[in-house]
């Protein structure tokens, strides 16, 4: 992978969180707060100024400077979790390129989201995303495999994050968390050469 | 939406410089973070820090000075404030014995604070914190994982700020705070919800007949909605709760605080504390210091909630009467 495939995944993403900000609000509206799009929308237009502001000469760079603005811009909880996945990128695109084991690389992602959110699979979060994703990888790289998966949280039920308290009631909603995680993974497979 | 404000965007901001400024021999702005920090130093002491949505007021900035906070950090209205602005606050607070951080229990908080004790951590800044959640109406809510950290929080700041300014290491406030957590309980109620400024809208309905029994702070879902009721009914439904969870005994000694929403008269807010203090009198437990007044509000929500403190070590009754310089306590 190098710093043009990764920007043009993460400008991929961007766009589609832009283009989705309405849809994923909507999403989080009976479940949550109703604020996800937004505040993703937000994170993401800060990072994309930062990285204008001062262009990244390696992936180091690239990830630190999109984890920083999310970290900073997106609040709530989702801020910490994204901002966490891109820190964590950073450090290990230190230490090999990511296309040396793809499958390892986005597994640090989900390990910083698991050690921030403390969440398991199968409690209806982003991580019922990221863990099959990963695991099923590469079969799972495709738009039918990763809108299966995303669709796959609707009849979990929720026993983490904000949509917990509402238990039996969250059962039939799509996870917002999970869908903009399925944005960030389509937004992978289209801008990286596997 | 009918608010005495500039642009909904902006309340945060400009709520921040008119309070850095009305009180500024109290606090000042930490230049253009969202922190206000104390003006008294307190060389060589651990600083002590909170922080967290805003629309709470006066919690938490409040509560920042001489025996209490060394700073606060304020977050967009009902919104956890990110990372590298807790970080400011820390900051701000180090002064060579490390900083310690008095978080709610919202997930949010919880995470932004987490990683900003990271960052501090990697400086070479000592943290530590513990994680209040006093409410006991419902065990998961909108924004929390367990139980949500509401009113009591104000007697954390208290005793703490105390044995800080006396010069208590970062490991004996974590486990003073240990100590005192499972001895306070909250539990609120609302008559009529809050509108967050840039949302515009009600954050929930109630009709002009009914009041809802434990919701909290960010106007999450309580546990139950009834027909309103005279004040002694629903102090008696609040403190039977409270008794319940804190298992009060006949001579038990605590802490009343009667705490309003931000909508609520001081005159109702009365009301209720007498109707409190004659349940406590049935039972035969001592109010030996009690708070009437807005502590920790839900911007223009009308409501209240009931605190009870057991005081089962004298020593806390003394920190929380100790002297403070704050804008609010």
């Amino acid at each position: 992978m190098d710093l043009k495939q990764a920007q043009a995944w993460l400008n991929t993403f961007f766009i589609s969180i832009e283009e989705h900000k309405a849809y994923l609000s909507e999403l989080d509206n009976p479940i949550g707060d109703g604020d996800h799009g937004f505040n993703m929308a937000r994170g993401c237009t800060a990072a994309k100024a930062a990285l204008e502001a001062t262009p990244p000469t390696d992936l180091n760079g690239l990830f630190k400077s999109v984890g920083m603005s999310l970290l900073s811009k997106v609040g709530g909880a989702a801020g910490p979790l994204y901002g966490s996945v891109f820190l964590a990128f950073a450090k290990a695109s230190l230490e090999r390129n990511p296309s040396d084991d793809y499958a390892a690389f986005l597994r640090t992602g989900l390990e910083a989201i698991v050690l921030r959110g403390k969440a398991t699979v199968g409690e209806k979060t982003m991580v019922d995303v990221w863990h099959p994703f990963i695991e099923q990888f590469p079969h799972s790289a495709s738009v039918t495999v990763i809108d299966a998966l995303v669709e796959a949280t609707k009849p979990l039920k929720a026993t983490k994050g904000r949509a917990a308290y509402l238990g039996d009631r969250s059962i039939g909603h799509t996870d917002p968390g999970s869908f903009s995680s399925g944005l960030l993974f389509k937004a992978f497979i289209r801008s990286v050469s596997l | 939406m009918k608010k005495i404000l500039n642009a909904p965007q902006d309340v945060v901001e400009e709520m921040m410089q008119g309070m850095a400024k009305a009180h500024s021999d109290l606090v000042y702005r930490v230049g253009t973070t969202r922190v206000l920090a104390r003006r008294y130093e307190g060389k060589g002491k651990v600083g002590l820090i909170s922080g967290g949505g805003s629309g709470h007021e006066p919690t938490h900035a409040g509560f920042v000075g001489q025996g209490m906070l060394s700073a606060a950090v304020f977050g967009d209205v009902f919104t956890s404030p990110t990372p590298d602005q807790v970080y400011e606050a820390i900051k701000a607070a180090d002064q060579g014995a490390g900083v310690f951080m008095i978080i709610k229990n919202y997930t949010g908080d919880v995470m932004n604070f987490e990683l900003a004790k990271e960052m501090a951590e990697a400086d070479g800044i000592a943290v530590d914190y513990c994680i209040t959640k006093d409410d006991i109406a419902v065990e998961d809510s909108l924004y929390s994982d367990g139980q949500r950290g509401v009113a009591g929080t104000i007697f954390v700041h208290k005793i703490l700020g105390y044995h800080a300014e006396q010069g208590a290491s970062l490991a004996e406030l974590k486990a003073l705070s240990e100590t005192l957590l499972p001895h306070m309980k909250t539990i609120g109620l609302a008559l009529g919800a809050a509108i967050v400024p840039e949302q515009g809208k009600p954050g929930f309905m109630l009709a002009d007949d009914e009041i809802e029994f434990g919701i909290g702070i960010h106007g999450e879902p309580g546990y139950q909605k009834v027909k309103l009721q005279p004040s002694q009914a629903m102090a008696q439904e609040l403190y039977r709760r409270l008794a319940k969870a804190l298992d009060l005994k006949k001579g038990d000694d605590v802490v009343v605080l009667v705490n309003g929403m931000g909508g609520t008269p001081l005159m109702e807010q009365y009301v209720f504390a007498h109707d409190v203090y004659a349940l406590l009198e049935a039972d035969g437990v001592n109010a030996v210091k009690s708070m009437v007044g807005d502590y920790m509000t839900s911007i223009e929500m009308a409501g209240l909630s009931l605190t009870l403190f057991k005081i089962s070590d004298k020593a806390w009754l003394d920190a929380l009467n100790a002297p403070v310089q704050t804008i609010a306590w």
